[in-house]
């Protein structure tokens, strides 16, 4: 982005109290971490200030500047607390020498418009300040979750071996208690075995019906698709509290009537009423697909004599499969995490990981818990970058250039 | 060559009218578009459809006291409550015959336990007193009045008998007066005596909560929905990441670490006594209370209110706040009289689907949310798996899917469902 105002030098007030404020932040950490708080900020401050005060009126060379605050700072920090302090200390010793810079040479005024007020650009840069916090809201949990999951110890607070990098602190053992603990592995499995087979059916009938929905003349179409949207729209408890009472009359039906095994009538139950759960998601992002479908195709190919059921798996598959394929991962993932349902309509031989884990949350929380949490948030990564992929793909397939 | 008139109907191919050749095309079209929605439509109906009405029906459903007690019920209808006298002998004897099949059956704690909701002590008044009553003879054993008074006093207690007589309609409204806090006497619809009085309050908290946490959501999701649609594509998509990741982090995930943040020894506190902030020996309390819930569930919910902002945000045109400044509007003008009015209908969408998932919430406050934090969902689960009141359950989802259903269909005035947008 070209620059939009012309920069000029600003009064080193503006530059000490920006700064002075920065390093006062980062000294109250430091300073708490060494016993005082106050003590460190006053210091932080006044590290910092004087610096600028040197660069701006002895040094006069930006890069050298630059280079002694990350250098020095750094080793500051070794000399301290180790590899971790050297670590953080030239991070802040790189933060603290382009602030001093980016203030003083007025490079912040450059990529906005030359009109603003000093209120707008401060009120422009608190905003994104605001922002970021929220940013920071959102994404805490998940962050926190990780390293802990790390934890030598059984708490749930950072140890000080983990404040200090220390590989004393760190440990793989709530992994391993997840990969040995009979009942982690049975949930998990199935999990594994209702969530699949719940996804193939909503996205096998939820695909069909999706087709047939896009038809041109399809009487009632707006009754039709509240109707097999409403699972979405009906909150879980309510859904579950209905599919407890339907669910254990069909499960004694099943039993007393087909003669079924109760523990198979057990998974048959909780793989349909995810599979109901599941649909919603199909329907509406494959009727989102096939808006963009161009309808001549398949004329074409029953013009060159293919039946309808060729024309679907060759010509009206192969476009709409990234629809099909992102309708299936939001199908599984409402599955895979749904609790509720499987609280009400399954028995215990149908525990499955987020049941799992709820009863872990409720009563005995075990650290554990932090390390499937770890291993849940890799996959939901893994499933939103092929769904992003997907979308990319699709918008290929269409000719619009992926934004 | 001879001339041919076109008088007749147009004809197809093969001979028929056009006009009924492409009715019947069109036909062959519909069925074969409902014969691919069939199965899903006939699957959805059976097995989502058909359990919320069985529990709509539930709701309203009080055939087990006839079914169980049916000759008493019919002489009970004579006999008047108010008048603080006991029921006659006729009315002990029809009790004892049915009782006695009753009991043949099992049935007999089963309907103890049904009127044990609405009188406390019925339930073993039923189970003690079926032991006994087993050996009565039908024959020899009478007058029964007394030999019943025998057995339990409570029997010669005529409250016993008008709770029977009230509860023993088919289709009742009690459940329904239970969940709001009221309840069926034999002198009509009366308040619930104080100490079962707790309905009213879950109604209230829930709406309050769902109405702060909507309020949170928001004040929390607006800017960052604005940042989102104002920064450069490539920057926008990325910060989107980290609206997108917790979405898709699973429910639980996203709990149990708010557990972890919130507790006494927590990530949080630890972090605040350790900056000198808050003493050791008083530590927030932001678990188990409303504040967890409406922390853990701002956070829950948050990008439910920032994609239908962002994607409302992103279709109004940046020149229209440039246009308003070089008319001489002040900034904050600028964006309280032109941005903010065309973004409304991104915070009505967010705010009415935000309201709508945090007030059938379950799992988040029920971990969270301790005592003072639940939500009437909770009440719901507690009625299904540990009461057993399921009556009553059916009566507060009934109560819930109602406002829900309202709920949406203002949804559907205001923005429409086919806009529903995933990711």
């Amino acid at each position: 982005m070209a620059a939009l105002t012309p920069i000029s030098r600003k009064p080193f007030w503006l530059v000490a109290l920006v700064v002075g404020l920065f390093g006062a932040f980062i000294g109250l950490f430091v300073g708490t971490a060494n016993g005082s708080g106050p003590i460190g900020a006053i210091c932080g401050a006044a590290l910092l200030v004087g610096l600028a005060f040197l660069y701006i009126n002895v040094l006069k060379d930006e890069r050298a500047g630059r280079g002694i605050t990350f250098a020095g700072l750094g080793i500051a920090g070794f000399a301290g607390a180790g590899i971790p302090g050297a670590v953080l200390g030239a991070i802040f010793g790189a933060v603290g020498g382009w602030m001093i810079y980016w203030i003083y040479e007025g490079r912040y005024r450059s990529y906005l418009p030359p009109y603003l007020t000093a209120g707008q650009v401060l009120w422009h840069y608190a905003f994104r300040v605001i922002c970021g916090a929220i940013f920071i809201f959102l994404i805490t949990p998940i962050l926190v979750v990780m390293p802990l999951s790390f934890n030598a110890e059984n708490f749930f607070t950072f140890t000080p071996e983990m404040l200090r990098f220390d590989p004393e602190g760190y440990s793989l053992k709530h992994y391993r208690d997840f990969f040995s603990n009979n009942e982690w592995q049975r949930s998990f499995k199935n999990s594994l075995i209702i969530a699949p087979i719940a996804t193939v059916i909503s996205v096998s009938l939820g695909t069909m019906a999706a087709i047939g929905l896009s038809q041109s003349h399809v009487p009632a179409r707006r009754a039709i698709m509240a109707i097999l949207i409403s699972p979405m729209i009906v909150p879980l408890i309510i859904s579950a509290t209905g599919m407890f009472f339907f669910y254990s009359q069909f499960g004694n039906w099943m039993e007393s009537t087909l003669g079924l095994d109760k523990n198979l009538v057990g998974y048959i139950k909780v793989i349909l009423a995810h599979a109901v759960l599941g649909i919603p998601f199909v329907i509406i992002t494959v009727t989102a697909t096939l808006v963009g479908f161009d309808r001549s195709l398949t004329r074409a190919a029953a013009n060159m004599g293919a039946d309808p059921i060729t024309t679907f798996f060759r010509v009206q598959m192969p476009l709409i499969l990234p629809g099909v394929i992102s309708g299936g991962l939001f199908a599984f993932i409402t599955s895979f995490d749904e609790v509720v349902v499987v609280l009400f309509v399954g028995s215990a031989s149908q525990k499955t990981l987020p049941w799992q884990m709820f009863t872990g949350l409720r009563e005995q929380i075990s650290p554990t818990i932090l390390a499937v949490a770890t291993i849940l948030v890799f996959i939901s990564i893994c499933l939103l970058t092929t769904l992003e992929m997907l979308r990319r793909r699709s918008e290929r397939l269409r000719g619009m250039s992926p934004s | 060559m001879s001339e041919t008139t076109h008088t007749g109907p147009v004809l197809a191919a093969d001979g028929t009218p056009l006009k009924k050749s492409l009715a019947r095309a069109l036909r062959v079209e519909k069925m074969r578009a409902l014969l691919m929605i069939a199965p899903l439509l006939l699957f959805v109906m059976f097995s989502f459809i058909w359990p919320i009405g069985e529990m709509l029906f539930r709701s309203v459903d009080n055939r087990e006291v006839g079914e169980v007690l049916p000759k008493t019920v019919a002489v009970l209808k004579d006999w008047d409550g108010t008048s603080g006298e006991l029921p006659d002998e006729t009315v002990y004897q029809a009790f004892t015959a049915d009782m006695l099949v009753a009991i043949d059956a099992k049935q007999h704690t089963k309907l103890g336990r049904r009127l044990n909701f609405e009188k406390t002590g019925i339930s073993s008044l039923f189970r003690k007193s079926g032991r006994k009553i087993k050996k009565l003879d039908l024959e020899t054993d009478g007058p029964f009045k007394e030999a019943l008074i025998k057995i339990d006093k409570k029997w010669g207690d005529v409250e016993t008998w008008k709770a029977i007589q009230t509860h023993s309609v088919n289709y009742t409204n009690g459940y329904y007066l239970n969940a709001i806090d009221m309840q069926r006497t034999p002198e009509g619809v009366a308040v619930q005596s104080e100490s079962k009085r707790i309905m009213m309050t879950l109604f209230k908290r829930t709406l309050w909560m769902s109405l702060v946490i909507t309020g949170m959501c928001v004040l929390l999701g607006y800017p960052v929905a604005w940042i989102l649609a104002n920064l450069p594509a490539r920057s926008a998509n990325l910060l989107m990441i980290l609206v997108l990741l917790p979405f898709w982090t699973s429910l639980l995930v996203r709990t149990s670490a708010w557990k972890v943040m919130l507790q006494q020894q927590g990530v949080i506190n630890e972090v605040l006594v350790w900056l000198g902030l808050v003493a050791t020996d008083d530590r927030l309390v932001i678990i188990n209370n409303a504040t967890g819930t409406v922390i853990a569930m701002t956070h829950i919910l948050l990008p439910f209110m920032i994609l239908p902002m962002y994607s409302v945000m992103q279709t109004i045109q940046p020149t229209y706040l440039r246009a308003a400044k070089s008319l001489g509007a002040t900034n904050w003008t600028a964006f309280w009289r032109v941005y903010f009015p065309q973004s409304i209908p991104g915070i009505g969408a967010g705010s009415i689907l935000v309201f709508i998932l945090s007030i059938g919430y379950y799992i988040t406050p029920e971990i969270v949310g301790g005592a003072k934090g639940v939500f009437i969902s909770n009440r719901i689960a507690y009625h299904i798996s540990i009461s057993g009141n399921w009556g009553l359950a059916a009566a507060l989802g009934a109560i819930l899917l109602a406002a829900v259903l309202v709920l949406y269909w203002a949804y559907d005035k205001i923005v429409g469902i086919d806009n529903v947008k995933l990711g």
